[in-house]
This record gives C-alpha cells, sequence and structure tokens, in this order.
C-alpha cells in the first residue's frame, strides 16, 4: 500500500528538512522541519507573514529554497512524473486570469493533465459553482467563490495530496464547515492534506496535525492532543508575582495568559502542590483544553522576537 | 454541495507515468492566447485591419503599387505590431496575472512551458501569414478588378522575407517579454529600444557601418519589400544574436529561476 515503507511504518508525504529561504539578511522561513503523513490533515498555522506561504511555495518547487529541502512522495516536487495527478495545489485563490471564466481556467488544466471535460463539471459541482458561476469571467468573482474555484482547480487531477494556503479566506462559515467535512473525509479516505490558516478555529476542528509557525521558525508542532496535554494548566492567582516565584521555584515552567493568569506545563496536582507549598492563594486552577490551545497559540505567535518564542516552545513543549 | 464528498487515493483516473507533450501544452498555450476578451480583442482587431489594408491596398493608389506583392507588404505593417504584442502578453502573462501559480505547479519544468509559448506565438505567426496572404489576393482581385496591370505580381522570395521578418520580430518581443516579464514594460522597450538604437546610428556620425552589424531593423524594415543581398544576411544574424538570441537565453534563464509568487 502506497505510503507505507517496508516495515509498515508510515512514511511521511510530505517532508521538509531544515527548510530556508533568506531574503537578503531577513529570513522569511528558517529551519523548517515538517512532516505529513496520509491519512492525516496537517494545519500549519500563524500569524500574517510568518512564512506560510513561503514554506508552501518551496514544497512546491516555486520558490528555490536558500538551503535544506522539500520532498513530496520522497523526491522534490518538481520530479514528481506528473504532478498534477499527484498533489493538489491551491496557493492563492485570488492569482487567476481575470478574463476567464471559471470552466475555462479549469478546461486549461484538464487539458495539461489530460483529463476529459466531464472532469471538469465533476469539480465544478463538488465545489458548488453552479452552472451561472462557471460561465463568468473570474474577475467578477467574490473571493468566496475563488476560493471554491481555487479548490476545483486543486481535486481536478484527483490526487492524494493537498496543499492547501488559507483556503478558508474568504469563505462563509457553512462554507468553512463544508471544507472541513471535505478534508476529513480526504484524509479518511488515505490522502494528505496540509493546509495553512492565520486563525486557529479554521484548523483546529479538522487538523490531526499542527504546526506553529511564526517569524519563519516552526515554534510548536504535535498532534492536536498533544499540544492540547501539552497546553498545561491554566492557574490564576489574586498574587500573581508570588504564583509565578512559586512556580519557578517548583520548576514548572510558565507562560502569562491573556486574561492574567498562568499556563503551566505541568499537572494541576504539582501545580496546587506547587501553590501550596508557598502558600499562594489560587482562585482558578484547571486543565487548560481549548482556552490553552488559543493561548499557547497567541503565546507563540505574537512574541516580536521569534528566537524568544522559540525557546518558550521549547519550554512548552519539553 | 453539502452531500459532495471526495474519493481521494481510489484513482478513479489512471495517472500517466510522464507529464504532458509538448504538443499538448503548444495546444493549451494557443488555446490561453484565445480564450480571453482581450485576448480575442486584439486578434480580432487583427484580421480587421488586414482586412481593411487589403481592400484599400487593392483599391487605393497608383496602378503600379496595388500590385500583390505590394499589398502583402502592406499587411506586415500592422501585422509586426500586433503580433509582437500577442507574443509579448503569451511571454508574460503568466507572471502579470499570477497564473504562474497553477501553470508551474502542474508543468514543474517550466523550460517546457516556455518553449511551448514560443512554438505556440509562431504558429500564431504562421496562421497570421496565411490570412494576410489571403487577404493580399483579395487586395489583388479588387486590383485587377479595377484595372491595375500587374495586379498578381509578387515575388516569392520576398514574401518569404516578410514572413521571416514577422517571426523574428515575434521572437524578439518574447525575449524582451521572459526578461522583464511585466507586459508593459515589454511592450516598452520592444518598441522604444530599437527605434532609439536606430536613431542613434543615424545622428551620430561614423556608426553607419557598425549599425548595419547591431541593428537587426536595417533589414527587418526592408524585407518585406526588396531581396535582401547575399552580404545582408550576415548582417542581419550578427545583429538578431544581439538584440534577440541574448535577451532570449537571458529571459529563458530568468523565467526558469524566477520565484513564482
Amino acid at each position: 500500500m502506497w505510503g507505507r515503507g517496508p516495515a509498515g511504518r508510515l512514511v511521511p508525504v510530505i517532508l521538509c528538512e531544515q527548510l530556508t529561504k533568506r531574503y537578503g539578511t531577513h529570513a522569511a522561513v528558517q529551519d523548517v522541519d515538517l512532516r505529513c503523513e496520509p491519512g492525516t490533515v496537517t494545519g500549519f498555522l500563524g500569524p500574517n507573514g510568518a512564512g506560510k506561504s513561503t514554506t508552501m511555495r518551496m514544497i512546491c518547487g516555486l520558490t528555490i529554497p536558500t538551503s535544506g529541502h522539500a520532498t513530496v512522495d520522497g523526491v522534490p516536487y518538481a520530479e514528481l512524473p506528473d504532478p498534477g495527478r499527484t498533489v493538489g495545489v491551491l496557493l492563492d485563490a485570488s492569482a487567476q486570469h481575470a478574463g476567464r471564466t471559471g470552466r475555462e481556467v479549469l478546461t486549461l488544466s484538464a487539458m495539461v493533465l489530460g483529463l476529459p471535460r466531464t472532469r471538469v463539471e465533476e469539480v465544478l459541482a463538488t465545489v458548488g459553482l453552479d452552472a451561472t458561476a462557471a460561465r463568468r469571467r473570474t474577475g467578477d468573482y467574490s473571493l468566496g467563490m475563488r476560493q471554491r474555484l481555487g479548490l476545483a482547480h486543486a481535486l481536478l487531477g484527483d490526487p492524494r495530496i493537498l496543499i492547501l494556503d488559507e483556503p478558508a479566506n474568504g469563505l462563509d462559515p457553512e462554507g468553512i464547515r463544508w471544507m472541513r467535512r471535505l478534508l476529513r473525509d480526504f484524509a479518511d479516505g488515505g490522502g494528505t492534506v496540509l493546509l495553512s490558516s492565520h486563525l486557529l478555529h479554521e484548523v483546529e476542528a479538522v487538523a490531526d496535525h499542527l504546526a506553529v509557525v511564526s517569524g519563519g521558525r516552526i515554534v510548536a508542532q504535535g498532534t492536536v492532543d498533544e499540544l492540547l496535554s501539552r497546553g498545561g494548566v491554566v492557574v490564576r492567582s489574586p498574587e500573581p508575582t508570588a504564583l509565578r516565584r512559586a512556580l519557578a521555584a517548583a520548576g514548572l515552567p510558565s507562560t502569562p495568559t491573556a486574561e492574567g493568569g498562568q499556563l503551566v506545563d505541568g499537572t494541576a496536582e504539582a501545580v496546587g502542590r506547587a501553590a501550596a507549598d508557598a502558600g499562594v492563594p489560587l482562585v482558578e486552577l484547571r486543565v487548560a483544553e481549548r482556552a490553552g490551545l488559543e493561548d499557547l497559540f497567541l503565546s507563540l505567535t505574537s512574541s516580536p522576537d521569534p528566537a524568544a518564542s522559540a525557546s518558550t516552545a521549547q519550554e512548552v513543549a519539553a | 454541495m453539502s452531500t459532495a464528498t471526495v474519493t481521494a487515493p481510489a484513482g478513479r483516473t489512471t495517472p500517466r507515468t510522464s507529464g504532458p507533450s509538448l504538443g499538448l501544452l503548444v495546444r493549451v498555450e494557443l488555446r490561453k492566447a484565445t480564450d480571453t476578451r482581450a485576448g480575442r480583442w486584439l486578434l480580432g482587431i487583427t484580421a480587421g485591419i488586414a482586412l481593411l489594408v487589403a481592400v484599400l491596398g487593392g483599391l487605393l493608389g497608383s496602378d503600379a503599387d496595388r500590385t500583390l506583392g505590394d499589398i502583402f507588404a502592406l499587411q506586415m505593417l500592422p501585422l509586426s505590431v500586433f503580433l509582437p504584442v500577442v507574443g509579448i502578453l503569451t511571454a508574460t502573462g503568466e507572471w502579470s496575472q499570477r497564473t504562474a501559480l497553477t501553470t508551474f505547479a502542474l508543468v514543474p519544468r517550466r523550460g517546457r512551458v516556455v518553449a511551448a509559448k514560443v512554438l505556440a506565438a509562431l504558429l500564431l505567426g504562421l496562421a497570421a501569414l496565411v490570412v494576410a496572404f489571403g487577404l493580399s489576393c483579395l487586395g489583388a482581385v479588387l486590383a485587377s478588378s479595377s484595372g491595375a496591370p500587374d495586379a498578381w505580381d509578387a515575388s516569392g522570395a520576398v514574401v518569404g522575407q516578410g514572413f521571416l521578418a514577422l517571426e523574428v520580430g515575434v521572437l524578439w518581443a518574447m525575449a524582451f517579454g521572459l526578461v522583464l516579464a511585466n507586459p508593459a514594460a515589454a511592450i516598452v522597450a520592444y518598441f522604444a529600444l530599437p527605434i532609439a538604437f536606430s536613431v542613434v546610428g543615424e545622428l551620430v556620425p561614423g556608426l553607419d557601418d557598425a549599425w548595419q552589424w547591431l541593428d537587426p531593423n536595417q533589414a527587418l524594415e526592408r524585407m518585406p519589400t526588396e531581396t535582401l543581398a547575399a552580404g545582408d544576411w550576415g548582417k542581419f544574424a550578427v545583429s538578431c544574436v544581439l538584440w534577440i538570441a541574448i535577451p532570449l537565453a537571458v529571459g529563458v534563464v530568468r523565467t526558469l529561476r524566477r520565484e513564482v509568487k
């Protein structure tokens, strides 16, 4: 079966190793390690300008890395025998010729891929673009329609890998739910999905694996469950300074949360004991769960100094 | 929509063992040149002007000038403006419209896409020649029926030269397009730079001899109307290396390496 190595171990379908892109002295992407495995959805998460798009373009051979390398199915993207039949790519839904109709955009690519025209109608139906929309020029499309056309384009060659940059951007809530379902089904059928977003809630519901990127570096990655459990516990005290001191004394790494508490990498018991030993009163002590993931995301990505974020991530992930 | 699902790896369509053939890519590029309103307008206006030139060339002017050869030479004037523009749009469109993101994701071997674009533009040139010759014959019929004595006079060699000049112009424009990757800049550069260069050659004394070797327009301007002398071809070839072959090589290399955003 494809995607499995000799020992039955899952082989990464998309693999980035030490991927780096510099523009002059500015490192847009630095030492990115990423692996996406069959049957999974990987969420590539980070604020705008974090280097997500540059990383995806490097995976697709459109941007040449300064150092490091990326492979798809074990080879550089450009060496895939027929990439359009293997990988569905949507890097920018607005990057379409404004003068072509939606159907014409798909027809041109169907020609390149050697697919029958009926396939164009199939993917148009899949993404919910009706005959009227297909006849219109893409210059008149809303962003949501462009995203649907872009998804149709990515699905055209019946690929088993999808690489999608901000596919939910511009979709309405119903469209986002529909896309999640589509990606989930795709992965459950054995496909591999890498999608980026700057909004946690867009990906956390569908992604099995998250890679949080900030300032060009991956600052945390793991399964959603791992990141949640690594999210640790949230603790709040009316005496925050004493609490921080107590946590530090007990060897529990912590980061401040948006609500004025501390996000601690440790169990609730360890935190409770540390507070009790130091005589620090607590008003809240709970497993972080979802709010913790949000806090983790914000704390990881809002730091102006990526190096500081990276060290925080290592603490959190330690 | 909500019930739509995708089958991921089932492989309803049999994967090919290789990417698209060059012939297929040429067909795709020909379609791209004609499937937008802008492209259709450009080609439509070109055809309309060619028809106008054929009719006017057949009916107006002195009897001696109303010949098939002269009408064909007249046809080359608008074509040598419009077809290079088509070539420039073909060469730069992927970058100006940002479709390079999808084109080169589907066909990462960019050299094949560039080759297909050049072949497609040259094929459009060939098609334009056929149309232009047909319309010139129409012009000759009009000239003949309105009393021009030598209406069907034409030199096959000169018609061939006219075609060659047209295709060289297309190639030249595409070379600039590939270097600059911007349609406006490439159109300005293609039309302005050679004129400026020719003007310098005419204004500065003593450059005449050198310019015969350096300025392709010295030959290109005469090719649709008179047979070039044997010695002219060498000079023409040298000037084409300077203005066309070198930019084309630079443009191809730049296109292969250019970051697609």
